[in-house]
């Protein structure tokens, strides 16, 4: 695809805001940093939860559960837990593949079935995950329970620590800031692969079985490993987020992964757009900056109004989440950005 | 005391209540073939209404009886209410969309209800005040109590009632005809938006009961209650069948009783010491076992893995449940 010089010129000015980001926000304290890093963490997530409801449409409620999954395999690859300390190029892809096993493992006796059972199934698996997470503690101790592995080695390249804070060329590069750098290499990838894939023989094979199964069927697709590849794909991409999760909260808990994070995933991919991927990332980038939001305009109105938290936060941000999935597939089924794929045919027609 | 006995007695208690949850699971999908996913939410919300009242009302003077029957009969139209609403806004104007469509606004709706209940009733247990007295009675070595004996009875007697309603009435042959073909049905002059509209009706207020029921077993309630309580429900009426009735009765007492035996045998089953030739042998294994230890692989907290695993295998080997018919792939 060729590209005008208006929009080489705007995408060069978008990259060099980026880049520059970290730094802006730095000023205003590293904790915007360490927010930033969350939300490209979830933009790598809608992203891999994209592949499986946006293109394949495919409801998975428990997509949590792959991030746990690679958080996991972080954590117990890296860790004093076991005493083993892999360093991470090694263990994301093991994570990204564990991840995708127990994806392709899970769809396989779902997805003959009928979409809904998958998203029940999903979210029944997303529950047993915990539940095992919280009890492998006896009578070996692989997950030490609800009380979580902590002193999870961090991202180690040569002598670069990635915990620790560097100078070069006059600029401080905290960590947070090396994460942040690191997490848009892996999200330039991740666009890259999504971008590929959604124009390939296999995404267009999604995006028919999404349309008309059984027409997709009559056309020679072998719907069910397709399905199964979306599946195993959007884990794997779930399962990488979350060995980087690991590595920058250097702690891992039970409590990270609860069914309100697949909702939160989800709203994002809803809300966004299903199927495209800048209308996702740009839904998971709302999303993930509310509860900032809500703290400086909610909490405040609230006390000014009432003196006291008539309504938490919390509660707010997930009855917001709740309303968005519900308000958007009324009123927007298509997302606040929806996907071009009709525009982008239409073009086609006249080049 | 004999094990077995409680635990199947343990069992069918529980196993009621799912099945009455199942049957609201069911009925919306034998009428619309979408599963309605904040059913488990509606449950949760009869057992909270019926806290409140009971609460409320445990310190009159009132019998109490008469108190409990205040707390379901509140319960009921509340979540009657809650499954009309429902419908009117996260199924009926979807009802032409994409299949998924539907079940993300249902997803949403139940996590609003969740936290809607988390804003009135708080974020910790509500324990049920203790208000009638649960008489213990002996069979056979085991134990059944004052309010299992309830739970039981009034499952079976909603049971009845519904299938009489469905099988018998008008308004039952009309509902049974639109799940067979709904535009055909309409033909028939059948008005299917009320059919369709009295299922989630019927289906909440069945629940309503069952939350009540759940709450008083447990004696507690808790705004995350639904989510469990709705996944086993579902399981119960996709083991029998989903969409049919008698299977959702079914499937739920069955799945009670697995989940009973389940998680009363899973410890010593998996107890690796009790294994011939583990626990007996002198390496690493023996010294460990050495002394009647014991080496538990799940214990009882694998509670909630049962309906899951359940429902997995059903799926697998027999997806139409075990009285279904077959569950097509139709997207």
């Amino acid at each position: 695809m060729g590209w005008s010089t208006r929009q080489k010129f705007g995408l060069a000015c978008v990259a060099l805001a980026l880049v520059a980001l970290p730094f802006v926000l730095a000023m205003a304290g590293t904790a915007w940093v360490r927010i930033t890093n969350f939300a490209v963490l979830f933009v790598l997530l809608s992203l891999g939860l994209n592949i499986v409801v946006g293109f394949a449409g495919l409801l998975d409620l428990g997509y949590v559960a792959f991030f746990a999954v690679g958080a996991y395999v972080y954590a117990l690859l890296a860790s004093p837990h076991f005493g083993l300390h892999l360093p991470f190029w090694v263990i994301l892809p093991i994570g990204a593949a564990v991840a995708g096993i127990a994806g392709a493992v899970l769809g396989a006796p779902t997805l003959r079935l009928r979409g809904d059972y998958l998203a029940i199934v999903t979210l029944g698996f997303g529950e047993i995950v915990r539940i095992f997470m919280n009890n492998l503690s006896a009578p070996v101790n692989v997950t030490n329970g609800p009380k979580g592995i902590n002193r999870i080695d961090p991202f180690q390249v040569g002598p670069l620590n990635f915990s620790a804070s560097d100078n070069f060329g006059g600029l401080t590069f905290s960590g947070p800031i090396k994460y942040y750098y690191f997490l848009l290499i892996v999200l330039l990838v991740v666009i890259v692969i999504n971008r590929r894939l959604q124009d390939s023989r296999i995404g267009r094979a999604w995006v028919a079985i999404r349309e008309d199964e059984i027409a997709a069927k009559a056309a020679g697709i072998n719907t069910r490993n397709i399905k199964l590849l979306a599946f195993a794909m959007g884990a794997s991409f779930g399962g990488v987020a979350g060995g980087m999760f690991a590595a920058i909260q250097g702690f891992v808990s039970p409590e990270s992964f609860i069914l309100n994070e697949s909702i939160m995933i989800l709203a994002m991919v809803v809300l966004g757009g299903m199927g495209n991927i800048w209308g996702v990332i740009a839904g998971a980038v709302l999303l993930s900056f509310m509860p900032e939001l809500l703290r400086y305009t909610v909490e405040p109105a609230q006390k000014a109004m009432f003196g006291r938290m008539l309504v938490d936060p919390e509660v707010l941000r997930m009855l917001i989440f709740g309303l968005a999935l519900v308000l958007t597939m009324r009123f927007r089924p298509a997302g606040l950005w929806p996907e071009t794929r009709h525009k982008r045919e239409l073009d086609a027609d006249r080049k | 005391m004999d094990i077995l006995l409680q635990q199947i007695i343990n069992g069918l208690t529980t196993g009621s209540v799912y099945a009455v949850v199942a049957l609201g699971y069911t009925m919306v999908y034998g009428v619309i073939q979408l599963i309605n996913f904040a059913h488990g939410e509606v449950v949760m919300i009869g057992a909270m209404v019926a806290f409140s009242v009971i609460a409320s009302l445990a310190g009159s003077t009132l019998p109490p009886l008469a108190i409990v029957l205040a707390g379901v009969l509140a319960a009921i139209p509340a979540c009657m209410a809650i499954g009309y609403s429902l419908e009117r806004v996260a199924y009926r104007p979807l009802r032409h969309a994409p299949r998924l469509a539907p079940l993300i606004t249902a997803i949403g709706m139940s996590i609003i209800l969740q936290h809607l209940a988390l804003l009135i009733w708080g974020r910790n247990p509500l324990a049920f005040p203790q208000i009638i007295d649960n008489p213990s009675f002996a069979i056979g070595g085991a134990a059944i109590s004052g309010v299992q004996i309830a739970i039981i009875l009034l499952s079976m007697v909603m049971m009845a009632g519904l299938s009489w309603f469905v099988y018998r009435t008008r308004f039952g042959i009309a509902i049974r005809a639109t799940a067979e073909n709904v535009h055909v049905a309409a033909l028939m002059g059948i008005n299917a938006n009320r059919v369709i509209a009295a299922t989630f009706v019927i289906g909440a207020g069945l629940g309503a009961v069952a939350g009540v029921m759940f709450g008083t077993y447990y004696g507690i309630a808790h705004y995350t209650m639904g989510f469990t309580l709705g996944l086993k429900a579902f399981s119960a009426a996709v083991l029998g069948g989903i969409g049919n009735l008698p299977g959702a009765m079914v499937g739920g007492l069955l799945l009670g009783l697995v989940e009973a035996l389940g998680t009363g045998y899973i410890g010593e089953m998996t107890d690796l010491c009790r294994w011939p030739g583990a626990g007996s042998g002198t390496g690493w294994m023996g010294e460990r076992c050495a002394d009647g230890e014991h080496f538990v692989l799940f214990g009882s907290n694998y509670q909630d893995v049962f309906a899951f695993l359940m429902l997995i295998l059903v799926l697998v080997f027999r997806p139409s449940g075990l009285l279904g018919e077959r569950v097509s792939e139709r997207a």
